[in-house]
């Protein structure tokens, strides 16, 4: 009986390691939290409503907005030390969803503790996984179902992503129901070079309008980043986007102006420590 | 009290060994070989003068099943939004595989497209799709027709949904895909990665080499006749550069000369934003060619003759627009185009004939397996 009970033992005491030993990979010294990143879609100082509002643009032209979609991804933090922390890859695609509330929260967990003193982002979707087979492209990024789909956040004929779409109406639009469509993306090209609008925004959480500077990220409490999003940098930044001139934009060399535009609607409206 | 507790883990651990060891004790009866269980592989085979396949079939092995049912979902008006127009509408099997009568793709509520549905057939050796080779693999070819307004006006997602409410009680057609899906992949669950998968596996199998210029390729030295002969002879000098190979086009993107139409196609500019690209569009093959009228991306062309008179810029008004791409190939002579005579053009169409593979377009396995819709 001894014996059996020794053998027993022993072989609780190997499942045990072998547990153990499968639960190392991560470093468990490395203490970790979350980070909740809020997008308030604006226009100036006011909030973005969808179909209602009326807005006018830097060309002074009115316009409504039907639709706002973007893609967030390839999430950076930055330390207060100057060390960062980047978001494995695949926890760093969302798609910003006016229409849906819940789209506009972009919570990040396995976020090593520390003071964090900035976020940097891609706005899009980066090249290597645009080409990805459609199998490792799920959730956010899903082709054929999902909300790529639902969007139509995706050019099936030219495959890549849409990475950021608006529509809406304007009085100034030259097209035959007084619509407007911006549907701006281009990742590089597959087989040669082409068009590529990937941006990146890198927001200091220091900046001037932010009483807060620092995320504090501990293992018991999450900090929240809120960041503005002004529609109205879309029509105003390098270029003057003129509605009356160009009511649709896809993937034409012109969009490239757009998104170097969007690429500064971007900023930090608040960071909270709670 | 912990000997027992150590104990009756030993004996857990003991049943568990028994419960997932007890098969191997048992005696071995001498029973016939088990059902196999599961999909049936399917060999993928092609032409010895073929060149190897360009498709994956690792990451996508033929099935029977998988066949099968890829062969269903192409031939079911389920993947419109008005549930009638299927792949074969616009790819029917006696052109072909191309859209008999139509000049421009036709597909719900009466819409048009822009281009001429190419022909479905040996899609396991292309480098890319379309006119403008905008997809690179087959796989991601069918949500382009089913999520194209004018063609099948749907959504992949809501193609999906539809598939997975069947079979529609009272339905004409009773088709229950959910067991289909099941018999080729082993679960019923149905995704769009696995229809994309299915439809590929069928059009893997859409090999058109049975023509009676492949027999002469296999050494049936009355295959051809003596015009269709000199034909070939007149076409290898003059028409091989690109259309080149058993596969009867080299994969390029070419300006073959057609002035820009009235929608002012650019090609696969649209694609890459490449000046160097505009009004280029694919070589296509031209297996089956007698049988694809009309021809050009924007069916143009009602005839062969209409096409060479085009290439050896004769009769035809306009002639060959000289634009920056024109390619060089029909930049050889003292005027744009290939000389060709009239005897010459004559043996080439009658050539060109040879490439008609009957019994592709009659074969069994290919065809709607009495769900489609044509219109």
């Amino acid at each position: 009986m001894k014996r059996y009970s020794s053998i027993a033992a022993s072989f609780v005491f190997a499942a045990l390691a072998l547990l153990q030993f499968s639960c190392s990979d991560n470093d468990p010294q490395v203490e970790t939290g979350s980070i909740v990143v809020n997008f308030d879609n604006m226009v100036g100082d006011a909030n973005l409503a969808l179909n209602s509002g009326t807005y006018i643009n830097a060309a002074g032209e009115d316009f409504t907005v039907s639709k706002l979609n973007y893609y967030i991804s390839n999430i950076k933090f930055t330390k207060t030390d100057g060390s960062s922390f980047t978001v494995p890859k695949d926890s760093s695609y969302f798609l910003v969803r006016e229409g849906n509330q819940a789209s506009q929260t972009l919570r990040i967990n396995n976020v090593p503790v520390g003071n964090y003193a900035g976020i940097e982002y891609m706005i899009g979707i980066d090249s290597l996984k645009s080409i990805e087979e459609p199998e490792n492209r799920k959730g956010v990024l899903d082709i054929y179902t999902g909300p790529t789909n639902e969007e139509a956040m995706y050019w099936n004929w030219n495959p890549g992503y849409i990475f950021l779409k608006i529509e809406g109406a304007s009085d100034s639009s030259t097209t035959a129901n007084g619509n407007y469509q911006y549907h701006i993306g281009g990742f590089g090209g597959r087989t040669g070079k082409t068009l590529n609008n990937i941006k990146t925004a890198k927001l200091n959480f220091g900046s001037q309008t932010v009483a807060v500077t620092t995320a504090a990220v501990t293992t018991t409490s999450a900090p929240q980043i809120y960041i503005k999003a002004d529609i109205l940098k879309i029509f105003d930044g390098p270029t003057k986007l003129r509605i009356a001139e160009k009511s649709g934009v896809m993937f034409e060399p012109f969009s490239a102006n757009i998104a170097d535009n969007y690429a500064n609607m971007f900023s930090v409206k608040e960071v909270r420590n709670n | 009290m912990k000997n027992i507790f150590n104990f009756s883990i030993m004996l857990t651990w003991l049943l568990l060994v028994q419960i997932s060891c007890g098969k191997e004790t048992e005696k071995p009866l001498p029973e016939p070989e088990p059902k196999p269980s599961g999909p049936t592989p399917v060999q993928f085979s092609k032409p010895s003068y073929f060149p190897a396949p360009v498709y994956d079939l690792s990451k996508n092995p033929l099935t029977e099943e998988g066949i099968e049912l890829g062969r269903f979902l192409f031939y079911d008006g389920i993947l419109s939004r008005t549930d009638n127009i299927g792949c074969g509408t616009c790819h029917q099997q006696q052109a072909a595989f191309t859209h008999h009568g139509h000049d421009l793709s036709h597909g719900v509520d009466d819409k048009l497209g822009t281009r001429n549905s190419p022909s479905v057939q040996n899609m396991a050796w292309n480098t890319s799709f379309f006119w403008d080779g905008g997809v690179h693999a087959m796989d991601e070819v069918p949500p382009v027709p089913i999520q194209n307004e004018v063609e099948m006006g749907e959504r992949t997602a809501n193609v999906i949904e539809k598939l997975k409410k069947t079979p529609v009680a009272g339905a004409v057609k009773q088709v229950d895909y959910p067991k289909m899906f099941k018999a080729a992949f082993g679960t019923d669950e149905i995704t769009a990665d696995k229809m994309m998968k299915a439809l590929s596996q069928f059009m893997m199998t859409m090999v058109s080499a049975t023509s009676r210029y492949d027999y002469h390729l296999q050494g049936d030295a009355s295959a051809l006749n003596a015009l269709e002969k000199e034909g070939l002879s007149v076409f290898k000098q003059k028409c091989s550069s690109c259309h080149a190979t058993e596969l009867f086009t080299d994969h390029s993107f070419r300006n073959n000369g057609l002035p820009p139409n009235r929608i002012n196609d650019q090609g696969r500019y649209a694609i890459t934003l490449n000046e160097s690209d505009r009004l280029k569009f694919k070589v296509p093959s031209l297996r089956n060619v007698g049988l694809t009228a009309p021809y050009m991306h924007d069916g143009r062309f009602t005839t062969l003759e209409e096409v060479l008179n085009h290439y050896a810029n004769d009769n035809v008004k306009p002639g060959i627009h000289e634009s920056a791409t024109l390619d060089p190939l029909l930049k050889t002579g003292t005027k744009p185009g290939i000389q060709l005579n009239a005897s010459e053009k004559q043996s080439i169409i009658a050539f060109l004939k040879t490439l008609n593979d009957e019994q592709f377009i009659r074969d069994k396995r290919f065809s709607d397996p009495g769900i489609g819709t044509s219109l």
